[in-house]
């Protein structure tokens, strides 16, 4: 007891919070930037100096100054852990990121990712002396391929959209081989998809010929057919789609672009909803990648490292970048090069995200093939309990039917209230949440797009349902300054990011204002 | 299910409040006779030691390079790296946030990502730096998709002295593309002619420094007959700790400098995830691809930070946008930034010192046997040694002899009739007994 027997009393505290001399509000600090920190003449890290020896440079070394500050190791410790506590993490509460898909990271992947045989193994050692790298790579393979039903697995891709762009690459290759890579120019994309798929589909000179959602927000059978002409390489469609709702007229569409002569590109950035339900290479699907981010939950990590790979139906196989790992007699081993094949080419230097391998697969044999399964349902069900929580005071774009493991609100609700889907977002900040996706998918206005993941227990969804309700009702009451203020119990207010984009200012430099 | 929270009951409640008799009816969208009930061949699943162990035993499988004398590079670094750097990103909320979307709630993120970028611009002696790419090879073909679009030119022209997988992966991008690409055959002793394969059409001129072969390279003379005809300098660099002490691109007139981040702050993984690091001039900044951390204000005057300039990005221009990149590589840059504002630029420099200063003494060492050839006149970390017989049996043979003792550049460049070259390179994580064991192991082997 450091009181000494004088307890504080709320009712002694001035009700308005006071300004502070440094800016801290208690355990709310402010935190300046290394540059300010720091001394440029220091080091935070003891390093011998060499023995004197003669430099081999030669005529390159280094001229001018580095100037770049080093901080003292409490020092460094206290800056990132006082930034660390300005951020909203998974691990702190929901975060229902529709689209995202942010679910627990289980540490125990974490441990095992930092395994000396697999955190500290060089991706260009002797073969010999990196097979369990490889068995990892092959393990996670396999089991991917026994979860979509495809035929082949090109792990190399980084992120989603890094897999994306090797999906298409495997379809122009595919094209070309046919002798068809002059006339088949166009790629389909539903208007209801993440932005990545038409700039990937332009990143490799396709052009894109958009197709629109219906009514119920699923694309049909027909709407492909009016778009498909000798000219289409291929469609990219999400499914689940960014609605959050499976394509039902799937494997029609999938026939109705093979009869065409194209390859049914899918987004696999949702198969976190029906892992262990149905296969994408039962529904016709001829390439997708994989977010282990998301389905397999390595973590996001403020944005990254992600990692995608893809996998591919028999006929887009040959295609598959290099490398790849092959098992012959009893060892695995390493394809590098293209050389004798008609493999497309290469993705990035190495073999891929390794680390993110060993996270993902340990994610997979914890849950089996049983908890990956009750994953999937739970995500459903926990996304379809707070759509039927939420129905009768927000609004749902296209009506009242069951969604798979987001839910989607559109902002018809709002109207008269002169608040915004922003408004609304930022009001939940201060009551602890962070915000779901927001004005995406860009077909439904205002959009919300809400993914609690199977991570969250009855009573989180209880409490974050009553939330967005009593919220709601505030909205309808016209409580306006609760969300045109918002958010006011976070590290910041809203930020003029008009500012930020007319006049950038992308790094320090020493004549700032501090 | 350890990590799943809902029970049967609890499921069951929530199953009565949407409606719906059982958990099936939620799933009636799939298609009837597309419906699997099980994961065939997946086993069940398993308890957090039991998937220890079985991790465990696989991880025994490889031979770990802190467990040998370990003397390879080709653009991966085994660094000794603080065990402050793995503490702090494993804190919650660095390590299970999402891209700063939000940026009130995520200012932790925004303000590392602004202080990385100004770490990358100091050390690359540029004007404005990214906040990261997935790697450095994918950092080079981003970097010269870019350089098409400045110059409004589809041509690039690749220094033989490029990792031969990043200019894989520039030539995969090209072809798909269509765009035109120059590759220069390997050059191991950087004495290529570059600039008379520069033409009107040529957008960008990519070289590496120090070179896939170690050897340092003056880009100064590059970058004015690339200036000449219109095109870009792009250099590449595989090691951040080399620009401590080598002249950095920006020194040599550079346009955009490119590479990989992986030697501050990562472990070698296998080869990923890594982080790129991008930076360019100011004046390039709208056409640079990935995310960009700014500094702006918020309503009560206070500074912070944003992610800006995002028209440019796929979520807002969609097929126009500057690139396909979403995801960056958020917490390898953290690592990175951490690691490297520990160290400072006084902790870099000494750093680089005793990397430069452990490859002269293992060059000495090694070429001091009967038969071996050091290459290099010049190099800093790393350097190609030639023995009498293939490279390939060679580190066979000596790893079986318990040393990892660089990469053949066969395995890189089959065919390049280069077979009897090896890469070597050496980190402040060598001791003198690394390097007696490696001398031993050589010279017994080509006795």
């Amino acid at each position: 007891m450091n009181v000494q027997g004088r307890p504080t009393r709320p009712e002694t505290a001035a009700a308005q919070p006071r300004e502070t001399f440094t800016g801290n509000r208690g355990l709310d600090m402010e935190e300046a930037l290394i540059f300010e920190i720091g001394r440029f003449d220091a080091t935070g890290v003891d390093i011998d100096e060499p023995a004197p020896f003669q430099s081999k440079l030669g005529p390159h070394a280094r001229q001018s100054a580095l100037r770049l500050p080093g901080l003292a190791e409490p020092e460094a410790i206290r800056h990132y852990v006082r930034l660390s506590r300005n951020n909203y993490s998974i691990d702190a509460g929901i975060y229902p990121l529709g689209s995202c898909t942010m679910k627990h990271n289980p540490r125990l992947n974490e441990k095992m990712a930092r395994l000396p045989g697999f955190a500290d193994v060089h991706p260009l050692q002797p073969v010999s002396t990196a097979q369990g790298a490889l068995e990892i790579v092959e393990a996670l393979s396999n089991a991917l391929l026994i979860m979509t039903g495809m035929d082949a697995v090109a792990m190399s891709p980084k992120a989603g959209a890094h897999g994306e762009l090797c999906g298409m690459m495997a379809i122009k290759a595919a094209i070309e081989a046919r002798g068809e890579g002059e006339t088949r120019r166009v790629v389909l994309v539903p208007d209801s998809a993440h932005g990545t798929n038409p700039a990937t589909a332009a990143l490799i000179g396709y052009s894109v010929r958009s197709i629109p959602a219906g009514e119920d927000g699923i694309v049909s059978v027909e709407a492909v057919r009016a778009a498909l002409a000798p000219d289409v390489a291929a469609i990219m469609l999400t499914n689940p789609n960014t609605c959050g709702l499976f394509e039902r007229e799937i494997v029609g569409i999938a026939d109705a672009v093979h009869e065409a002569g194209a390859y049914f590109y899918c987004d696999g950035a949702n198969f976190n909803a029906i892992v262990g339900k149905t296969r994408p290479g039962d529904l016709g699907v001829d390439a997708m990648h994989i977010n282990l981010h998301k389905t397999f939950s390595t973590p996001h990590g403020g944005g990254g490292p992600g990692a995608g790979p893809v996998v591919m139906s028999s006929r887009l196989a040959p295609y598959a970048p290099v490398p790849f790992v092959k098992r012959e007699g009893g060892a695995l081993r390493l394809v590098e090069h293209t050389q004798g094949r008609e493999s497309f080419g290469r993705m990035c230097a190495f073999h891929g995200q390794m680390g993110m391998f060993v996270r993902a697969l340990s994610f997979i044999l914890s849950h089996g093939a049983d908890g990956l399964r009750q994953a999937s349902e739970d995500a459903v069900l926990s996304a379809n309990y707070v759509r039927a929580s939420l129905n009768e005071v927000m609004s749902a774009p296209f009506g009242d039917r069951p969604c798979m493991h987001e839910v989607l609100f559109d902002d018809r609700w709002l109207k008269d209230t002169g608040l915004t889907t922003l408004d609304f977002a930022k009001a939940m900040i201060d009551e602890g949440y962070h915000p779901m996706t927001v004005y995406f998918p860009l077909i439904v206005h205002g959009a919300m797009l809400i993914e609690p993941t199977e991570s969250e227990s009855k009573a989180s969804l209880d409490l974050f349902i009553m939330t967005l309700r009593d919220l709601a009702t505030a909205a309808k009451a016209e409580k306006r300054e609760r969300f045109q203020s918002a958010p006011v119990h976070a590290p910041r207010r809203r930020l003029d990011e008009t500012r930020a984009a007319r006049q950038p200012v992308l790094s320090w430099t020493r004549s700032q204002p501090a | 299910m350890r990590y799943l929270p809902l029970d049967a009951s609890e499921r069951e409640a929530m199953l009565t409040r949407i409606g719906v008799q059982d958990i099936e009816a939620l799933f009636a969208d799939i298609p009837a006779d597309k419906r699997i009930e099980d994961l065939l061949d997946m086993p069940l699943g398993k308890s957090e030691m039991a998937v220890e162990r079985a991790m465990t035993a696989i991880a025994g499988r490889s031979v770990a390079a802190g467990s040998v004398p370990f003397f390879l590079g080709a653009g991966a670094y085994r660094r000794h790296i603080p065990a402050t750097v793995d503490h702090l990103i494993q804190r919650s909320e660095f390590l299970t946030s999402y891209t700063p979307y939000q940026p009130e709630i995520a200012q932790g993120t925004l303000q590392v990502l602004f202080e990385f970028q100004t770490q990358v611009a100091a050390l690359t002696g540029m004007e404005v730096a990214n906040a990261s790419m997935y790697d450095g090879s994918t950092a080079c073909g981003e970097a010269m998709l870019m350089a098409h679009r400045l110059t409004r030119r589809n041509g690039a022209v690749i220094s033989g002295g490029l990792h031969p997988q990043y200019a894989d992966v520039c030539a995969t991008l090209a072809h798909m593309a269509g765009d035109r690409i120059a590759r220069l055959a390997p050059d191991l002793k950087a004495s290529e002619g570059i600039a008379a394969a520069i033409d009107a059409e040529t957008s960008c001129v990519i070289v590496q420094s120090p070179d896939f072969f170690g050897n340092p390279r003056d880009l100064t003379p590059i970058a004015e007959a690339a200036h000449a005809h219109g095109a870009l300098l792009i250099a590449v660099f595989t090691d951040p700790v080399a620009l401590a002490a080598v002249r950095s691109p920006g020194e040599m007139s550079a346009d955009i400098a490119v590479g990989e981040g992986q030697g501050l702050g990562n472990a070698l993984n296998f080869g990923g995830p890594y982080v790129g690091l991008f930076a360019t001039r100011a004046k390039n900044v709208r056409q640079m691809p990935g995310r960009l951390a700014g500094e702006t204000v918020d309503a009560e005057g206070r500074r912070s930070f944003v992610l800006t300039l995002s028209t440019r990005e796929q979520h807002i221009r969609r097929e126009k946008a500057t690139s396909n990149i979403c995801t960056n590589s958020g917490l390898c840059a953290l690592a990175f930034s951490i690691h490297l504002s520990l160290l400072g630029a006084v902790g870099l420099e000494r750093l680089a010192k005793v990397n430069h200063a452990n490859a002269v003494e293992l060059a000495d060492r090694l070429s001091a046997i009967p038969s071996v050839e050091v290459i290099n006149t010049h190099f800093f970390n790393e350097f190609v040694m030639r023995t009498p017989r293939p490279a390939a049996e060679l580190t066979e043979a000596l790893a079986g002899r318990g040393v990892i003792g660089g990469l053949p550049v066969s395995r890189l460049l089959p065919g390049a009739g280069l077979d009897d070259c090896i890469i070597v390179a050496s980190t402040e994580t060598n001791t003198d007994d690394d390097r007696a064991a490696y001398a031993r192991a050589l010279a017994d082997w080509l006795r």
